[in-house]
């Protein structure tokens, strides 16, 4: 297995982020390259890379592309920089510490798919990474690279804003961010049309995440095949996994992308803090089933956990030791997915409101083993039966957790109180060193 | 619907003006007839300036960007960074989803309160915090995390929120 860095090799450089540091690394070659290159080519080389979309869906970047319809202009790009899904924090290390492969990214994106206007739709909460983007698109203005013509040579006009979104999960699914992109508030809308077809006002759109349009340089220099070496299956290239809760040394490690979840947590992540043994993982952002300990053995590419009963998503994987307890834990999930919910369709509205109740009683020790049966009920009627994936992310962790640990949860009803009280969150709980690829940061 | 009494001619006239000055770069980003995709950026502003988005925020983002108050309203109280009402001087706003408790931020919550003697989330007496809990802010691998006047601070432990909001004006 080969050690290629695609996305954080330059993460520990000093001044990572300026425009001299990437062009040093040979930034923006792909795009001179690009531009000897016939635009359907590029299309045709993310296709064969296998490049999937790394925002939960994983759905085929390359084939999304192709469903924009042929003769419809203008067509827009958005980014999805909403990094929202809890256990999820990597986007924001791409567009910290190497904008410029972001803007690169976009830029051939947008060139091979004859896009001139892009927006980057990033969390309000991200106040210095939209400052630091937003430099960089200006650096990048100011030195030629886009604009009127691209690297100066090429005739495309090119613009690309920073647009900031103002705390709202539900903006992090594609409809609702165009919905607030158009200045309204996030009400995902009703599929199809989808935005490929009818998006941004109206027009054809096509929507990526970050992680997504970063691979999108490496994929033009080194050609599809090259990327798709990297991965396994149907998945090509390598991952930001971002590893946090109970282990020694948690943070965001770029590994191909079938790389080995149990490796992934007790090797690179340094294994369970205070050498706990450990109790549950969730793999792929908090909406991904959770696995008990035993099921981790399992490589992280998306069809082969999807086999294993859950998702690789947006490849934060959270890690429970075994003084954590579960019903806590999913009370607080639910507590916000009950937040997030727009209200739009009665099963989401109604059914993440009554899971959080159900929950919060449990938890208390207030609940029934009639509130267990409910519980998964309530789980059930709500999946399927939505407008949007909100409804299934916030059911997919309940129904997961009170399979795998119903003897906790049937445990709170019996004692009448959380088995586990102050310690519900684990033994060890405070801040630890952590990494973001080859950077570190000392708590 | 939000009774818009006082109206724009309500808000200091300087501010207004330096609204309009700043808004105007905003609305490049936009095409020309798509000026209301702007109504994040402009709600933001006019809470920048005036502190909170009091309906008469609202009017006057509606009417620079050719929409109805209405959609300014309803923008305004979907979006948890927006505020509608007033706030302490300082927010302070701690994640305590699940990554960030189980490395502290639960605990936090608790130290937080006691701290600014709230027996919940909401404004201290003195007016000088407004205290809340929010949802995950991707930082979950350097957790826990908070926003303090909506700039990040990671890896937090007691002693390092005491340093950070004692070094607040
Ligand atoms: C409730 C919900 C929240 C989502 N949040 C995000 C997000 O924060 N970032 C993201 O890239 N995709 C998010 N998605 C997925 C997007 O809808 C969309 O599939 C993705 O941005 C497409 O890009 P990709 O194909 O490159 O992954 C979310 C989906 C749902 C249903
Ligand atoms: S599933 Fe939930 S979040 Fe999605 S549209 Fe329906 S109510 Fe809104
Ligand atoms: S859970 Fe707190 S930042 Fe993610």
């Amino acid at each position: 297995m080969s050690d290629t860095l695609i996305l954080s090799a330059r993460w520990a450089k000093p001044n990572s982020a300026a425009l001299s540091t990437y062009r040093a690394d040979g930034g923006y070659g792909a795009l001179d390259k690009a531009l000897g290159m016939d635009p359907s080519a590029i299309v045709d080389e993310v296709k064969k890379s296998n490049l999937r979309g790394r925002g939960g869906a994983g759905f085929a970047t390359g084939l999304k592309w192709t469903f924009l319809p042929k003769d419809v202009r203008p067509r827009y790009l958005t980014v999805n920089a909403d990094e929202s899904e809890p256990g999820t924090f990597k986007d924001r290390y791409i567009i910290e510490l190497d904008p410029h492969q972001l803007i690169e990214g976009i830029a051939l994106t947008c060139y091979a798919l004859d896009i001139h206007l892009a927006y980057v739709y990033i969390r309000g909460e991200f106040a210095k990474q939209a400052r630091i983007l937003e430099a960089a698109i200006e650096e990048a203005r100011q030195a030629g690279v886009i604009g009127t013509k691209l690297l100066g040579k090429k005739d495309f006009d090119l613009d690309i804003h920073v647009h900031r979104g103002a705390g709202a999960y539900i903006c992090g699914e594609e409809s609702a961010l165009l919905e607030s992109l158009e200045g309204k508030k996030g009400y995902p809308r009703l599929k199809p049309p989808f935005p490929a077809v009818v998006g941004l006002w109206g027009k054809p759109t096509i929507i990526n995440n970050v992680e997504t349009i970063a691979n999108v340089p490496w994929i033009v220099q080194h050609g599809g095949d090259a990327f798709m070496a990297l991965g396994a299956g149907k998945s090509g290239g390598t991952r930001l996994f971002g590893v946090s809760g109970h282990v020694n040394r948690p943070g965001v490690y770029e590994k191909n992308c079938d790389y080995n979840l149990k490796k992934l947590i007790m090797e690179d992540a340094g294994g369970i803090v205070g050498g706990r043994k450990l109790k549950a993982v969730i793999p792929g952002g908090s909406s991904s089933p959770v696995l008990a300990a035993h099921e981790i053995d399992i490589s992280m590419e998306f069809d082969a956990v999807k086999a294993a009963g859950s998702m690789s998503g947006s490849g934060g994987v959270i890690v429970f030791d075994e003084s954590a307890c579960m019903v806590r834990a999913l009370a607080r999930l639910s507590r916000f997915y009950a937040e997030e919910s727009c209200g739009q369709c009665t099963p989401c509205r109604e059914g993440t409101n009554w899971m959080e109740g159900i929950l919060h009683k449990l938890e208390g020790g207030h609940g029934s083993a009639e509130d267990v049966a409910k519980l998964e009920q309530v789980a059930n009627s709500i999946a399927g039966n939505t407008i949007c994936a909100l409804g299934d992310a916030a059911a997919m962790p309940v129904q997961s957790f009170v399979k795998k640990f119903k003897p906790e949860f049937l445990a709170h009803a019996e004692l009448r109180r959380c088995p586990c009280g102050d310690t519900g969150w684990g033994i060890t709980q405070a801040p630890r060193d952590a990494v973001a690829g080859p950077v570190r940061y000392a708590r | 619907m939000t009774n818009h009494a006082g109206g724009v001619e309500g808000l200091p006239r300087e501010k207004v003006e330096q609204f309009d000055r700043e808004l105007a770069p905003i609305l490049k980003r936009y095409p020309p007839d798509r000026k209301a995709s702007a109504m994040i950026p402009a709600l933001r502003l006019g809470q920048a300036l005036f502190g909170h988005i009091s309906p008469a925020v609202q009017l006057l983002a509606a009417e620079r960007l050719g929409t109805s108050p209405s959609r300014a309203e309803e923008v305004a109280t979907f979006y948890v960074m927006l505020e509608t009402h007033p706030t302490g001087k300082h927010l302070v706003e701690l994640c305590t989803n699940v990554s960030c408790s189980l490395m502290g931020g639960d605990q936090l919550w608790s130290y937080l309160k006691q701290k600014l003697a709230l027996a919940k989330a909401g404004t201290s007496a003195d007016d000088r915090y407004t205290l809340r809990e929010v949802e995950c802010l991707g930082s979950c691998g350097t957790a826990p995390a908070m926003l303090v006047d909506e700039e990040m601070y990671e890896q937090l432990t007691p002693q390092k929120v005491d340093a950070i909001l004692g070094g607040l004006k």
